[in-house]
């Protein structure tokens, strides 16, 4: 019998599921009925003639409890696949970001320049705020949260993870 | 032929019908009169009136568990769905397949607060392996069918149908018959993984203390899974247990069978579980009823699972090799490869192994001792038994004492004879559950074992028993007590009795006569034959109140928190290993 693990890793799983009512409150009440951790959630319908949802989550957990989870996923009836992204081959994982900063003078010029370092662009602005758009992996689009914290942030709307994994093969 | 139009409500009838239903347990209400309608005028299938609808959904499953069929609820939207709510977890927690069709307000009323109006779908979406709420009446038909080969297919489950009174009442040219409906996404594994079949064989040839832990997998399997496992256990010689749910999925009378296991188990069972080298563990889920304290459940052996729910592998138990399928496909493989390689075990291991097991059932941990006029519940169980094996009866229990002393006394010999709520552990099970067992098996005899405060739980479903004239027996084990409540007060709780005192109880005998069955009060051991044989003789329904030693608990029994060794076989075991603190804060 293999010992009990207690490291905790994050994953990050695509779920496709069949778009009908009730799909989503099913993933979620799987994991909050189960005591699992849900770090961030997308879905969205990515093929309409077929009527399929893609869910990206990202959960973390022992690494029995990440296998609970899949197996857990995998048994609902309208899902489809169930893929670990973190674990079977590499990814590319992306978050979109609006971010808005409120403020003026040298605050406003420094909150611009941190915004062209970092490649997020003005979607929105006037002479007392601004608002950011920016993508890219989770960690980054952090960073870029906290420097804005001193520099006038007054609100922050987030996506959430949706990843895809590299090279030729579909989920 | 011109175009026929058929109702939403004719649609049901007729696709149950197309699923070879002939029996529905229900109960009326305003948003599902147009069904009760098409009832009504039809004359194939039959309609069994409960008491109350959580009444239904037991009557169901007892009739699913004793054929193997799925069992049918119909039941109206509001408190008709939400009375249903404890049958369905009992069922999902339990694997009963089960169609539910539930009414719903109209369509233009949901969400509306209407009368009688609940969220049914997200209500019952975490007690049922799937639900519907079907608001176009084309897709009526299809989601029928698709509900019941989901309720079969996989590890069975309850599936719920909303169905609002619109839909019901609305017209529609399109049916579909079962063989034009495919599921889109669900398709269960059943065929196991052949490597890890060719592992398993490989690892239990070379056992030297094997052990075949069985559960109520095999049963929804079907009965040849039964007689394959009970070939390949007798062809191995190994000893054999089974879980609360999987008794009848190996003859219980038979020489290899160690009994069940687990909190109430056998002394022998559970100490081959802790002693085993080569675990086969055959459509149960290493509960914790089952492994007492995880980091010492049988610490040395190569486990081997196979289980049609790939989620119930590795949750509790790690496990050396997983087998995910059906337990009748992966036995008979395993039987074909053990018999192809001329397997078999070492037979001097093997002797060791069953001398150390005689052993172990030499304790006799079932031995109790009934001497004057006081009735001790393991004998009144233990006649019971005696005195209707030759019958062959289907049982079922409430969830108590009475459920483990029946457990530990009734053998049985076959599938589907035995019918307890395992899982959630429902008290109010076993009545309806013996409606629903009587209904499928009018000719067979029905008992069910109960314990006073389970039996007034569900009660009023003596109506339904005196209506249909079921002969179904009720043997209640009456000590005056929750008598598992009071155990566990006894045994952790410094004998504080903190209201499990069954208090104000009626006369049972003239309950049962106030519904026009046969009733009978037997309060002395030298009555208790002559009492049951009369009881059984009785073409009737009858209340049996069997007045039993009030303070009797059930042995022997692994406290929680501790391991399968540190079984107590009997009150003065307890004071000698008094039960951890960690034990106390488990269930």
């Amino acid at each position: 019998m293999a010992p009990m693990e207690t490291h905790i890793e994050s994953r990050t799983i695509a779920v496709l599921v069949d778009n009908e009512p009730g799909v989503l409150a099913r993933v979620i009440g799987l994991f909050s009925g189960r005591g699992y951790n849900i770090e961030s959630l997308t879905v969205t319908e990515v093929d309409v003639s077929h009527g399929l949802s893609r869910i990206t989550v990202v959960t973390s957990g022992t690494a029995q409890i990440l296998e609970q989870i899949k197996a857990q996923l995998a048994r609902l009836v309208p899902v489809h696949r169930v893929r670990d992204l973190t674990v079977e081959g590499t990814s590319v994982e992306r978050e979109l970001a609006l971010i808005k900063v409120a403020g003026a003078g040298d605050k406003r010029v420094e909150a611009l320049r941190i915004a062209d370092i970092f490649r997020a662009r003005v979607v929105d602005s006037s002479h007392d705020h601004f608002v950011f758009e920016m993508t890219g992996k989770s960690d980054k689009l952090d960073v870029f949260v906290d420097l804005m914290q001193p520099l006038g942030l007054i609100d922050v709307s987030r996506t959430g993870v949706v990843a895809i994994s590299r090279g030729p093969k579909a989920l | 032929m011109a175009t026929e139009q058929f109702t939403g409500a004719e649609i049901v009838i007729k696709a149950l019908k197309d699923q070879g239903v002939d029996t529905v347990f229900g109960y009326p209400g305003g948003a599902v009169l147009p069904i009760y309608d098409a009832i009504f005028q039809q004359n194939d299938i039959k309609h069994i009136l409960v008491r109350q609808e959580g009444g239904a959904v037991h009557a169901a499953e007892g009739y699913a568990r004793s054929t193997g069929k799925v069992g049918v609820v119909l039941v109206t939207s509001g408190p008709g769905a939400t009375n249903a709510v404890t049958g369905l977890t009992d069922a999902l927690m339990d694997s009963i397949p089960l169609i539910c069709l539930t009414g719903q307000v109209p369509t233009h009323l949901i969400g509306n607060d209407a009368f009688q109006e609940a969220d049914t779908t997200g209500i019952t979406r975490p007690c049922t392996k799937h639900n519907y709420l079907v608001r176009d009446i084309e897709n009526l038909s299809r989601t029928m069918h698709e509900a019941f080969y989901v309720a079969q297919n996989g590890r069975p489950g309850p599936v719920v149908i909303d169905l609002p009174k619109d839909v019901q009442q609305g017209k529609s040219e399109t049916y579909l018959v079962p063989e034009d409906v495919k599921h889109r996404s669900y398709r269960p594994k059943v065929d196991g993984e052949s490597e890890h079949i060719e592992q398993a064989v490989e690892a239990l040839s070379k056992a030297k203390r094997p052990i075949f832990y069985v559960g109520g997998g095999v049963i929804n399997s079907g009965n040849r899974a039964s007689e394959l496992l009970t070939e390949f256990v007798r062809l191995t010689g190994a000893p054999c247990t089974t879980t609360l749910m999987g008794l009848g999925a190996y003859p219980g009378t038979d020489k290899q069978f160690v009994g069940m296991l687990g909190m109430h188990g056998t002394y022998e069972a559970n100490l081959c579980m802790y002693n085993c080298d080569v675990m086969v563990n055959v459509g149960a889920r290493f509960d914790d009823r089952i492994t007492g304290v995880i980091d010492q459940f049988s610490p040395d052996s190569t486990k081997i699972h196979i289980d049609i729910d790939a989620s119930s592998i590795n949750k509790n138990v790690m496990v050396d090799i997983p087998i995910v399928g059906d337990a009748e496909r992966i036995l008979e493989k395993m039987l074909q490869i053990w018999k192809a390689k001329k397997h078999s075990l070492d037979a001097q291991s093997a002797k060791s192994w069953w001398k150390r097991i005689e052993e172990w059932r030499s304790k006799d941990c079932l031995g109790y001792s009934q001497d004057g006029s006081e009735i001790k519940p393991q004998h009144a169980i233990k006649r019971l038994y005696e005195l209707t094996k030759d019958r062959k009866p289907y049982v079922t229990t409430e969830v108590g004492q009475h459920q483990m002393w029946a457990a530990q006394y009734f053998h049985f010999d076959e599938p589907k004879k035995w019918m307890t709520s395992g899982g959630l552990g429902t008290m109010g099970y076993g009545l309806p559950a013996a409606v629903g067992a009587q209904i499928a098996h009018p000719e067979d005899l029905v008992v069910d074992v109960s314990g006073e405060a389970s039996f007034m739980m569900n009660m009023q479903e003596l109506g339904t028993i005196s209506q249909y004239n079921l002969p179904v027996k009720i043997f209640i084990v009456n000590n005056q007590w929750m008598g598992m409540v009071r155990q566990w007060q006894q045994l952790l709780h410094g004998n504080r009795h903190s209201e499990s005192y069954s208090d104000s109880l009626p006369d049972f005998v003239k309950l049962a006569e106030s519904f026009g069955i046969v009733g009978m009060r037997c309060e002395k051991a030298e009555d208790l034959d002559r009492m049951i044989q009369e009881m059984i003789d009785c073409p009737h329904p009858v209340l049996f109140d069997c007045q039993v030693t009030k303070e009797e608990n059930c042995y022997p029994m692994i406290p929680s928190g501790a391991a399968h060794y540190e079984m107590l076989l009997g009150p003065e075991d307890l004071a000698a290993k008094p039960i951890s603190e960690e034990g106390m804060v488990l269930v």
